[in-house]
């Protein structure tokens, strides 16, 4: 079973990294959003500090939308996906799989470019280790929830907008502790610990959440 | 081995395709699924690997509690194979995730004689090569019961002999061929299912 699930993680990654795989395009759109930012606010550096967090969260936010629909829908266009319910391994820790491969390929770059993007927001080195470890805890959940928008759209044509519409309301709990964590660390008003453990535990209940929900669809989507 | 089916009836759509449809196979056994377009063929074989479920009636392995599905091949006319992947990482793939002995990946693709394709993406095969490529997933890992829906198709003359030789020697070594095609493939002392038409 280790080795089916091992297996299926290979194989997105390395599809995921082949041309035409996409796991460049949410580091690409990442670097947009936060780029037309100061562009739109204004050269002016002590607030572009103090919303700094708060763009960079957004921006991954929307970054690791990217892709979502395509999750299952590619496996359930050629074929592949039929062979993934023969495999010797549950339904469930299938999808964690393939949502773990999703989210090395695509959130794990977005979490390294934070803090390089971060440089370009004027933001101090204290709040960049801070927001970059909301990321780090926080953009997995992200997809993981999306796994479950990618399970319930897997037979939908241009299903993008779709997941995005399910996967932002579910998100917004991240986006809050994310950034207010972030806050913490600069202001020291509250400590960072407390919404940072909160945003992990919002995270560790999507990773539950997330593939028996998304298997749970993909059984329905059979019927 | 021996596969069991009971009062099996499938409603797509609101249409009955069949039903109480009942069999058993033992090792060795092989059973043809013949009948025209949109009989149900297909519906069948998922049916029996677990891909769809029944509207009634159940499929089992007779004393044993493992599920079907890990019990079979299922070869559908989709190839399942990744574009952007060689023939052989795709078959690798597979060797890994189904498990169990079999054929090495390149003796497997040898003996469906597209072993010089191995290094090639999958996107450039031709229809038919791909077609021996997804056949190739039969012998890289061991699973008695094979599901095969309309396997000929696209194949050519040398290629359709292989298949024949394929499900020959699964048989002898005890394993079960249900086979799905709307032209009879040449598989010796089979017993058939006609679908549709009478229905």
């Amino acid at each position: 079973m280790n080795a089916a699930l091992a297996a299926i993680v290979k194989r997105d990654l390395k599809l995921a990294l082949r041309a035409g795989g996409g796991a460049g395009i949410g580091v690409i759109f990442f670097l947009a959003v936060v780029t037309i930012v100061p562009f739109a606010v204004g050269p002016d550096l002590p607030l572009l500090k103090r919303i700094g967090a708060a763009v960079l969260w957004i921006g991954a936010l929307l970054a690791s939308l990217l892709g979502l629909e395509r999750i299952f829908a590619a496996d359930h266009e050629d074929g592949s996906l039929d062979l993934l319910f023969l495999a010797p391994a549950p339904l469930v820790l299938t999808a964690a799989a393939k949502a773990l491969a999703h989210w090395i390929a695509t959130g794990l770059p977005l979490v390294v470019m934070a803090p390089v993007l971060g440089l370009m927001l004027g933001i101090d080195p204290r709040a960049l280790a801070a927001v970059t470890a909301t990321l780090l805890a926080g953009t997995p959940a992200v997809t993981f929830i999306g796994l479950i928008a990618g399970a319930l759209a897997v037979t939908l044509p241009r299903s993008g907008l779709l997941v995005a519409v399910l996967v932002l309301p579910l998100a917004i709990p991240l986006l809050i502790f994310g950034v207010a964590a972030t806050d913490a660390a600069v202001t020291n008003e509250v400590p960072f610990g407390a919404p940072f453990r909160l945003l992990c535990a919002i995270s560790l209940f999507f990773f539950v959440l997330g593939p028996i929900a998304a298997a749970a669809a993909l059984r329905h989507a059979r019927e | 081995m021996r596969l069991l089916a009971e009062n099996l009836s499938s409603m797509r759509g609101g249409r009955v395709l069949f039903q109480g449809l009942s069999f058993a196979m033992g090792a060795g056994e092989a059973l043809m699924v013949i009948g025209p377009n949109g009989s149900g063929k297909t519906t069948l074989l998922r049916l029996i690997a677990g891909l769809l479920p029944p509207t009634a009636g159940r499929t089992a392995l007779a004393g044993s509690e493992d599920p079907v599905s890990e019990a079979v091949h299922f070869v559908g006319y989709q190839d399942a194979l990744k574009g952007a992947l060689t023939v052989r990482e795709n078959l690798a793939f597979y060797k890994s995730l189904f498990g169990g002995s079999g054929d090495a990946v390149d003796e497997a693709l040898g003996r469906m004689g597209v072993g010089t394709l191995a290094m090639l993406p999958a996107q450039v095969l031709s229809a038919g090569q791909r077609r021996r490529a997804a056949l190739a997933r039969l012998l890289v890992s061991h699973r008695p019961i094979w599901l095969l829906d309309e396997p000929a198709n696209t194949l050519d003359a040398d290629g359709q002999t292989l298949l024949t030789r394929l499900m020959d020697e699964h048989r002898k070594r005890g394993g079960i061929v249900i086979a799905a095609a709307h032209v009879r493939l040449d598989l010796p002392a089979a017993r058939e299912i006609s679908l549709g038409g009478a229905a």
